[in-house]
C-alpha cells in the first residue's frame, strides 16, 4: 500500500517538512519581518499584477474578449468553490445563476432602460435573492438533493422559457446595452473578480467564515450550539449566487443579448471542472482553472459541442484519480519542501 | 375520457422511464445521472445496428439491450467503482459521463429526421372512442409486464432477492456474503438495460433527439423523489401521480407543461415531505 | 433553588422502525441538581438526549422547560433557551485551533445577548472572551494549547472542549453524555471539580454516565434506564441496591463496581 507521504526505497524514505519561513508567519504570532512579509505577500502581489496587466499584454481584441469570458467564469467558479468547500454544498448549476442575472439585467436594461452602471448590481442582488429563495426548500436536506436540484433547475428554465415562449423565448432578449468603453468594460471586470477572490478569502476567515466551515464540517455540533443552519446555508446560498447573477448580469452586457443559451452546459460543467483542477479550498485555483479551460474551450469552439465532451471526461478523469489540483499541489510547495531521509 | 387514457399511457411511460434509475438507487445508492444519456444513446444503437448493419428488428433489440447494459456495467466498473460512497462525486462523474456521451453524439451528426425507428405494428384502435395508436398499447403492456417481473424476481429469484436484501441493509447483506460491488454491476448493468428498454418503447413514436436524454433524466429524477428514493413501488404511483397531473394541465391549460409539472412536483415534495411517498430516508432529517 | 422543576420530562416515547428506543421515560430536575442517568449500553440514553434537545423529534410525550414547552422545538432553538448538549462521540472542529472552536457558539444571539465573560462589558473581542472561557475550563492560559488544533488535543481536553462550547452559551442547563468516559483516572480526578463550580456557578446538570463510581461523588439523584424503560430513581446507594437495578447490569456484563 503506498502511502503519499512516505515512500520506502531501500533504507530512506521521503519526508516532508513546513519550511522555517511558514513555521513562524503561521498562527498568531506576528510578522516581524520584510523577509516573513514578502514570502506571505509575494504570491498575491504576482497575482494581482498579473491579472491587471493582462488586458494590456494581449494584443488582439478576440483574446482580449476571452480574458472577460474567463472572468464571468471565475466567478462562477469562485462560488461553486466557496459553497463546496467552505460550507459543504455542492451547486452544480451554475448556468441557472448567469440565466437569472443575465435576463433580469437585460429586462432591466430593454423595458425600463436602466443603463448597465444600475442594472448589474440590481440584477445581482435580485437575482441572488430569487436564486436562494428557489433553493430554499433543499437547505434543510442532505447534500445530494442541493446537487440534484441545482443541477435540474437550468435545465428546466431553458425548457420553460422555450415552452411558454416567454422572456423572448428561443430568441432571448435583444438590444441591451452594452459598456460606453472597451477599457471599463475590461477593467471593471477583473477589478470585480479581483475584489471577489480577496473578499471571500477574508470571509472564510472572519467569525462568519467560521461559522460556514463549522457547518461543513460537523453541523450538528453548530446546532447545538444555538445557530440555525438553514439561516447560514441560506446567507451562503446568497452569496455565491450573487456572484454568479453579477456574472450574468454582465454577459448580458457584453455580448448585449440575454438568451437561452445562458443555461448552457458551459456555465454549469466548467466552474467544476475548473475547480477540480485548479484545486479547490484555495479560491484561486479555480481562477486559475478558469485561466486554463477558457481558452481551450475556446479553441475546440471549432470542434462543436466536442468540447463538451472534452471537460466532462478531464473532469471524470480527475474526480475518479482524486488529484488535489494544481494550486493544492503548488500551495503545498510553497509552504513544504520534500527530501529524502536515512532510516 | 381521453385522459384516463392518455393519462395512462404517459405514466406508464414514465415509469418505465424512471424504473431503471430507481432500481439502482435502490440497490446500490447510485444515483446513476448517466441514465438519460444511456436512453438516448441506445435509441442510437438500435438504429444503427437496423439501418447499418441490416439486422432484423426483433434482433437489433436484443442486440441493443446487451450493448447498453455492458456499456452501463463498464461505467460502473471502470468510473463510478472508484467514487463509490461519496454522493457527490458519484453524481458528477456520472453526469459527466451522460453528458460526454450525450453531446458525443450530437457533434458526431446525429440529429434530425432521419433517425428515427419504425414502430413495431402499425395502425390503431378505438378504445371508447378514442384512436389509440398500437404503439401506446404495447407500451402498457410492456410497462405493466416489466413492473410485474421486477417484482417477482425481486421475491422470488435468489438474486433478485439478494438485490432486494442490499436494498434493505447494504451491511446486513454484506455480511451475510452479498458482495456488494457485484450487486452495484449488475444494478447498473439492469438499470441500463431498463433504460435500453423504456427507449425502444417509446422512441418510435417520435424521433431520437439528443434532448430527449435531458429531458428524460429530468423525469425520472422528479418521479423518484416524488416516490421516494429507494422505493420502486413508489416510483411506479409517483409515475401515475405525475403523470396525469401531466396530462391534466396540458389539456386544459397549456402545452410543453411536462417540465413545470415535474419541477413542481420536485420543489413541492422537498418542502412536506422529503423523503417522498415511500422513502425510507427519515434520516434525511433526523440525523444524529 | 426553587421548588419548581426546572425541566419536566414526561412520558417521551421514541422508536426506531421496530425498535422501541424509549418508552414513556418521565423525570423531573431540579434548578442546580446534578442529575445522573444510567444503564446498560443501548437502553436508550443518548436517544433520550437527542429528543429532549430536539435533535430527533419524540414519537410521544412533552418536555417543559421553565414552564416552556420545547418538545418540538429545533435543536438550534432549544440550545438558544439555556438548554445545552455536549456529544458523546466528540466532534470539535478539527481544522481549526482549540480556541477558534469557540468562535461558533458565541456567534449565537444567545451569546451575543449575554454580552462580555464574567458579567459586564460588550462581547468586544471575540478571540479574547474564547481565551477566557477556555482558561475557565481548565486550559492553561500562557501555554500554547489554547492554540493548537483541535486535531491535535488529547481526549481529557476534547471533553473540556467540548464544555466549553456549551459554557460559551451562558447556558441554564447543559446535558453531558458520558463527559467521563474515555479519560484517565487522573483525568478524570482533574474533571470533577469543574463539574462541581459549574453546578456552583448556577448551572444545572444531566449526566449520563458509565463511570458510576466518580457520577455517585457528584450526583446525589440518579435515574436507571433499562430497554428505554425507566427502571428506578433515587439517591444512588437506594438505586444501587435495587434488585432489578443490579439485574440489569449483571445481566449485560456492565459490572462497575459502585459506591
Amino acid at each position: 500500500m503506498q502511502n503519499a507521504g512516505l515512500r520506502m526505497i531501500e533504507d530512506r524514505r521521503k519526508e516532508r517538512l513546513d519550511r522555517g519561513i511558514k513555521v513562524t508567519t503561521e498562527g498568531i504570532y506576528a510578522i516581524s519581518s520584510w523577509q516573513e512579509m514578502g514570502y506571505l505577500l509575494l504570491p498575491r502581489l504576482v497575482l494581482i499584477c498579473g491579472i491587471l496587466a493582462l488586458p494590456l499584454v494581449i494584443p488582439s481584441l478576440y483574446w482580449q474578449r476571452v480574458i472577460s469570458i474567463v472572468c464571468i467564469y471565475s466567478l462562477l467558479a469562485l462560488g461553486f468553490d466557496f459553497l463546496a468547500h467552505f460550507v459543504g454544498l455542492v451547486s452544480l448549476g451554475g448556468a441557472f445563476f448567469i440565466g437569472t442575472g443575465g435576463y433580469i439585467a437585460a429586462i432591466l436594461n430593454t423595458s425600463f432602460g436602466l443603463p448597465p452602471i444600475l442594472t448589474i448590481p440590481i440584477a445581482t442582488i435580485a437575482g441572488g435573492a430569487i436564486c436562494t429563495l428557489l433553493l430554499y426548500p433543499c437547505l434543510p436536506l442532505r447534500g445530494v438533493y442541493f446537487a440534484i436540484v441545482t443541477l435540474m433547475y437550468p435545465l428546466v428554465m431553458a425548457r420553460i422559457i422555450e415552452a411558454l415562449d416567454v422572456l423572448g423565448g428561443t430568441d432571448g432578449i435583444i438590444g441591451v446595452a452594452s459598456f460606453p468603453n472597451r477599457w471599463i468594460e475590461q477593467y471593471g471586470l477583473l477589478l470585480i473578480v479581483i475584489v471577489s477572490l480577496f473578499g471571500l478569502r477574508r470571509l472564510v476567515n472572519e467569525d462568519i467564515g467560521l461559522v460556514f466551515r463549522g457547518v461543513k464540517d460537523n453541523d450538528q455540533a453548530v446546532k447545538a450550539s444555538a445557530l440555525s443552519i438553514n439561516f447560514y446555508k441560506s446567507i451562503a446560498v446568497f452569496i455565491a449566487s450573487s456572484l454568479g447573477c453579477l456574472a450574468g448580469a454582465y454577459l448580458a452586457h457584453i455580448y448585449m443579448w440575454s438568451g437561452i443559451s445562458q443555461f448552457a452546459l458551459d456555465f454549469s460543467i466548467i466552474p467544476i471542472a475548473a475547480t477540480v483542477i485548479g484545486g479547490g479550498g484555495t479560491l484561486v485555483g479555480p481562477i486559475l482553472g478558469c485561466f486554463i479551460l477558457v481558452p481551450i474551450s475556446e479553441l475546440l469552439r471549432a470542434f462543436g459541442t466536442l468540447r463538451i465532451v472534452f471537460y466532462s471526461l478531464i473532469l471524470v478523469a480527475f474526480i475518479v484519480f482524486r488529484s488535489e489540483g494544481i494550486m493544492v499541489y503548488a500551495e503545498r510547495k510553497y509552504h513544504q519542501f520534500e527530501r529524502w531521509v536515512k532510516v | 375520457m381521453d385522459i384516463l387514457i392518455y393519462g395512462i399511457i404517459n405514466s406508464i411511460s414514465l415509469a418505465l422511464i424512471a424504473i431503471g434509475f430507481a432500481l439502482v438507487y435502490g440497490i446500490s445508492r447510485l444515483a446513476n445521472f448517466a441514465h438519460g444519456a444511456l436512453y438516448v444513446v441506445n435509441g442510437f444503437i438500435v438504429w444503427s445496428i437496423l439501418n447499418i448493419l441490416h439486422i432484423n428488428y426483433l434482433l437489433s433489440i436484443i442486440l441493443s439491450l446487451i450493448i447498453i447494459g455492458l456499456i452501463g456495467a463498464a461505467i460502473y466498473q471502470f468510473i463510478l467503482i472508484r467514487v463509490r460512497g461519496m454522493a457527490i462525486s458519484e453524481i458528477i462523474a456520472s453526469y459527466a459521463i451522460g453528458l460526454a456521451m450525450l453531446e458525443g453524439f450530437r457533434w458526431g451528426g446525429f440529429k434530425g429526421m432521419t433517425y428515427t425507428l419504425p414502430v413495431f405494428i402499425r395502425g390503431s384502435i378505438e378504445i371508447a372512442g378514442i384512436p389509440v395508436d398500437f404503439q401506446r398499447i404495447l407500451l402498457v403492456l410492456i410497462g405493466g409486464l416489466v413492473v410485474l417481473f421486477l417484482w417477482l424476481f425481486t421475491h422470488y429469484n435468489r438474486i433478485g432477492l439478494a438485490l432486494k436484501g442490499m436494498a434493505q441493509d447494504e451491511r446486513a447483506a454484506m455480511m451475510l456474503g452479498i458482495d456488494s460491488d457485484k450487486m452495484a454491476l449488475i444494478a447498473m448493468g439492469l438499470g441500463s438495460i431498463l433504460a435500453g428498454l423504456a427507449a425502444v418503447v417509446i422512441l418510435p413514436m417520435g424521433n431520437i433527439v439528443v434532448e430527449a436524454g435531458y429531458d428524460k433524466l429530468i423525469m425520472a429524477i422528479a418521479v423518484c423523489i416524488v416516490g421516494g428514493l429507494g422505493s420502486w413501488v413508489g416510483a411506479v404511483i409517483a409515475a401515475f401521480l405525475i403523470g396525469f397531473a401531466q396530462i391534466i394541465t396540458v389539456k386544459y391549460i397549456a402545452s410543453h407543461f411536462h417540465m413545470v409539472i415535474a419541477l413542481l412536483a420536485i420543489i413541492i415534495t422537498l418542502i412536506l415531505r422529503p423523503s417522498g411517498l415511500f422513502g425510507r430516508q427519515k434520516e434525511l432529517e433526523e440525523r444524529v | 433553588m426553587s421548588f419548581e422543576p426546572v425541566l419536566q420530562v414526561k412520558d417521551v416515547s421514541k422508536a426506531f422502525g421496530g425498535v422501541q428506543a424509549l418508552k414513556d421515560v418521565s423525570f423531573d430536575v431540579h434548578e442546580g441538581e446534578i442529575f445522573g442517568i444510567i444503564g446498560p449500553n443501548g437502553s436508550g440514553k443518548t436517544t433520550l438526549i437527542n429528543c429532549i434537545t430536539g435533535f430527533i423529534k419524540m414519537d410521544s410525550g412533552k418536555v417543559t422547560f421553565r414552564g416552556r414547552d420545547i418538545s418540538r422545538q429545533a435543536p438550534h432553538k432549544i440550545a438558544a433557551m439555556g438548554v445545552t448538549r455536549t456529544f458523546q462521540i466528540m466532534r470539535p472542529y478539527y481544522t481549526l485551533p482549540a480556541y477558534k472552536n469557540l468562535i461558533i457558539p458565541l456567534f449565537s444571539p444567545r451569546a451575543r445577548k449575554a454580552g462580555g465573560w464574567r458579567g459586564g462589558g460588550k462581547l468586544g473581542d471575540r478571540d479574547t472572551v474564547c481565551i477566557d472561557i477556555l482558561e475557565e475550563i481548565g486550559f492553561e492560559r500562557d501555554s500554547f494549547v489554547p492554540y493548537k488544533l483541535a486535531s491535535t488535543l488529547p481526549t481529557g481536553y476534547l471533553k473540556r472542549l467540548e464544555l466549553a462550547r456549551c459554557l460559551a452559551l451562558r447556558p441554564e442547563i447543559i446535558l453531558c453524555d458520558e463527559v467521563f468516559s474515555g479519560l484517565s483516572m487522573s483525568e478524570i480526578a482533574s474533571m470533577v471539580p469543574l463539574i462541581e463550580r459549574l453546578q456552583m456557578d448556577g448551572i444545572t446538570l444531566i449526566m449520563i454516565e458509565h463511570r458510576l463510581r466518580e457520577l455517585f461523588r457528584v450526583s446525589k439523584r440518579v435515574m436507571v434506564l433499562n430497554f428505554g424503560e425507566k427502571l428506578s430513581e433515587g439517591i444512588p446507594e437506594e438505586v444501587m441496591a435495587d434488585e432489578e437495578v443490579k439485574r440489569a447490569y449483571l445481566g449485560s456484563e456492565e459490572v462497575e463496581e459502585s459506591v
